[in-house]
């Protein structure tokens, strides 16, 4: 098959979404130590990496969100819910049948519909339950004088179910990566910035 | 094949990004880095002083002094002749009436009226117990009807000699003359030189106050928990503020006494001070924690977050009866009386029987209890009712989760067993301890119980039925003294563990120790599923590409 490359994702995109990366492995691993799951680093080197990779993610997330709008690659998570069944049947039983993958990748559009959905649901749901809970549990002793009359357990449980979700897609999102034209194109794709894609017909056909 | 052409940026750029992130995170995590060390106790670092004597009186050279004083209360009627108004105070602090106001209007406590699992009661065995009285006399219930100023006890609190001690049987009294006690030891006691005691009177160094309240419950360390003698002059690592190697203070610095009323009773305790620091303006109560470390004491701002929650003693005294000593943690009296087994002592040298008394346990280095506390405690006073079909609290903290004024606080829990009228439903007054040399109704004269009580029961003024069996009590100490160094208060683990400290204690969300049970089930059952549905997943792709 013939292929060709794209430049996919810029040099802070990449470099976003790899510090994001480390910093929410970093942020699961003491999480869960502060929650009581199992005890490696104490409870309080845990907690105070913990915090410390938190306020690392949000001045990241301040730069990410000042990219986004500055570039207009927000508009890659306009969601569409066109051709998500499409999506879906390949994902469940067309990969098996070594289909081609039913999403053309372009620099104007990188992400499938599925994607477009579930990072948008990263972006604007899971993270921002943790970020907000976790400034929360950060600041607890200041609650009654915000007039929050909240109890610690809720809002931990809160963080909590994020950790779980975040969890979830954590282990998809790692797996989903190597479902593209080779292993580890998609990844190789994230470290690089270039992508091997396949031709289009038409290219092929226009470059013979 | 076609390639898009891009220039990179200059790597220093990514770096630098890098750095800003980190940099920004670290200075906005700065809630767990250290502020100036000077702050770490909230005080300034005064070095204690040398003791100096910056009285402007010299006792020695008062001629009312310099004489022969046939009896205690001479050097009382002498002290009087100067401190005009000394014994009026005394007469109305706590250390002479024995008495404090009691939880419900109308209700008094104090050691006159409450009962212990200890000796249990004062009524009946008043020449014993009040030779921890502040004053002379008081051998029977009329004392407070005739007592005059110059029974006031003025050397117990101000000898500085050490050579001035109470006799324990005396009602108050030193020795006049020689006397052995307990009768049958060979332990002598001598009068004590009252002149040379009263020329060299001051201010109530640590074991004035220790005489009597490191001994409470009839021996060394038995009561409290955290006091023992130990305290008079103690290690870095059993008392911080006691030690000559810490801050080198006596009792009074923080039960800063004005007109001889002594702040600081566990009838009535403050377990969270809103109020900070005492100086410029107190809130009446000098000795709490915060009175002199004010409201955010910790280097570290998240150990500060602990503060409306957690009293300062549960980190920072991890466990008591640190000293030299143990204390009782039970008392069983229904044993008592067997004198063929005499006096019996474990390995450590520590007496578990005594036929007077009966069996004990004894313990060191104890992790306490923890139990919300607001400051206010429950009593039970002589002839109050019990229901022996529950546990017999004689005292009882109160304090809820969601009471702002309630923090968690660290208590010894002392168990024993003792005397009950199963018939009226009341702990008994044994009379312990004989009125004269005539009387044979005492228990520690005559050992026989059904008389202890029947004449405790009526020297109280209680009805008894004329039955007696044994019930187990518990009460409750407050662990407030024994501050440990720093470096030995309680670490994050000891309560951020599943099975932390503060497991059993009821109303707060404890990270690392309460979980979410059903969110936990749910998201580990979930991620469970996840991986192996990639497993899946995968297994049938490799299964796929095969077939190729």
């Amino acid at each position: 098959m013939k292929t060709r490359r794209i430049y996919l994702y810029t040099r802070f995109e990449r470099f976003w979404h790899w510090m994001q990366a480390l910093l929410i492995i970093g942020l699961g691993i003491t999480g869960f130590e502060v929650h009581g799951a199992y005890s490696w680093l104490g409870f309080k080197t845990a907690y105070m990496w913990h915090v410390r990779f938190g306020w690392a993610l949000v001045a990241l997330i301040v730069f990410a969100a000042f990219w986004h709008f500055t570039t207009g690659q927000w508009r890659n998570y306009v969601p569409t819910f066109e051709r998500v069944g499409v999506m879906v049947r390949y994902y469940t039983s067309g990969i098996f049948r070594n289909e081609p993958h039913p999403y053309k990748k372009s620099e104007l559009s990188k992400l499938n519909p599925l994607q477009r959905l579930t990072y948008l649901a990263f972006k604007l749901l899971i993270v921002p339950i943790l970020v907000t809970t976790g400034l929360l549990l950060i600041y607890y002793n200041r609650w009654p004088e915000w007039g929050l009359n909240w109890s610690l357990g809720q809002v931990s449980s809160l963080h909590l179910l994020g950790a779980f979700l975040i969890l979830i897609f954590f282990i998809v999102h790692v797996y989903m990566t190597t479902t593209g034209h080779t292993v580890f194109s998609n990844i190789k794709a994230m470290l690089t910035g270039y992508e091997e894609v396949p031709e289009e017909e038409w290219e092929v056909a226009a470059a013979d | 094949m076609t390639t898009t052409k891009h220039r990179l940026l200059p790597w220093w750029i990514g770096l630098a990004l890098v750095g800003v992130v980190l940099l920004l995170a670290y200075a906005a995590g700065a809630g767990f880095a250290s502020a100036p060390a000077a702050a770490a106790t909230g005080m300034d670092a005064a070095a204690p002083a040398e003791e100096e004597d910056d009285s402007t009186a010299d006792h020695t050279k008062f001629e009312e002094l310099q004489r022969e004083f046939q009896n205690a209360t001479e050097v009382t009627q002498a002290c009087l002749e100067c401190h005009t108004e000394a014994a009026k105070q005394v007469m109305e602090s706590t250390h002479w009436t024995w008495e404090f106001p009691g939880g419900e209007p109308g209700e008094t406590w104090g050691k006159r009226h409450v009962i212990n699992n200890f000796c249990v009661a004062v009524t009946s065995n008043w020449p014993r117990c009040t030779s921890c009285h502040a004053g002379y006399g008081w051998k029977d219930d009329t004392f407070f009807d005739t007592a005059t100023e110059a029974q006031v006890d003025c050397l117990i609190c101000h000898d500085t000699t050490g050579t001035y001690k109470k006799f324990p049987a005396g009602a108050g009294h030193p020795v006049y003359e020689p006397k052995e006690f307990p009768p049958g030891s060979g332990k002598i006691w001598e009068p004590p030189d009252l002149a040379y005691v009263a020329q060299n009177v001051g201010q109530p160094g640590n074991k004035n106050c220790g005489a009597c309240h490191f001994y409470g419950g009839g021996g060394d360390g038995v009561k409290h928990g955290d006091m023992d003698s130990t305290l008079a002059s103690p290690p870095k690592d059993v008392d911080v503020h006691l030690s000559p190697e810490g801050a080198g203070m006596v009792c009074a610095d923080c039960h800063k006494t004005e007109a001889h009323q002594v702040p600081g009773s566990r009838y009535r305790m403050t377990p969270k001070d809103t109020h900070g620091k005492d100086l410029p303006e107190s809130d009446g109560n000098p000795t709490t924690c915060e009175s002199c470390h004010g409201l955010a004491p910790m280097k570290e701002s998240k150990l500060n977050d602990h503060v409306d929650k957690v009293a300062c003693q549960t980190c920072h005294i991890p466990a008591f009866a640190r000293g030299d000593k143990p204390t009782k943690m039970w008392w069983d009296w229904s044993v008592a009386g067997d004198k063929e087994r005499g006096v019996e002592k474990d390995e450590n040298g520590w007496v578990t029987y005594h036929y007077m008394k009966g069996e004990f346990v004894w313990a060191k280095d104890v992790v306490p209890t923890y139990l919300w506390f607001d400051g206010g405690t429950t009593y039970m006073v002589e002839g109050e009712k019990i229901d022996p079909n529950s546990e017999v609290y004689i005292n009882h903290p109160q304090g809820a989760p969601d009471d702002p004024n309630a923090r968690i606080y660290p208590f010894k829990v002392f168990r024993g067993k003792q005397g009950y009228d199963p018939v009226n439903q009341v702990l008994l007054v044994p009379h312990l301890f004989p009125f004269n040399k005539e009387d044979k109704t005492a228990f520690w004269k005559g050992f026989d119980w059904g008389e202890a009580f029947r004449v405790g029961m009526e020297t109280a003024g209680l009805d008894y039925s004329g039955q007696y069996d044994w019930i187990e009590t518990t009460m409750y100490w407050p662990i407030t003294h024994m501050v440990a160094p720093a470096a030995q208060a309680l670490k994050c683990n000891d309560c951020h563990a599943a099975d932390g400290r503060l497991a059993e204690v009821p109303g707060v969300y404890i990270p690392g120790q309460t979980g979410h049970p059903t969110l936990e089930t749910i998201g580990w059952t979930l991620t469970g599923l996840t991986l192996l549905g990639v497993v899946v997943h995968a297994g049938l792709r490799i299964a796929n590409r095969k077939r190729v």
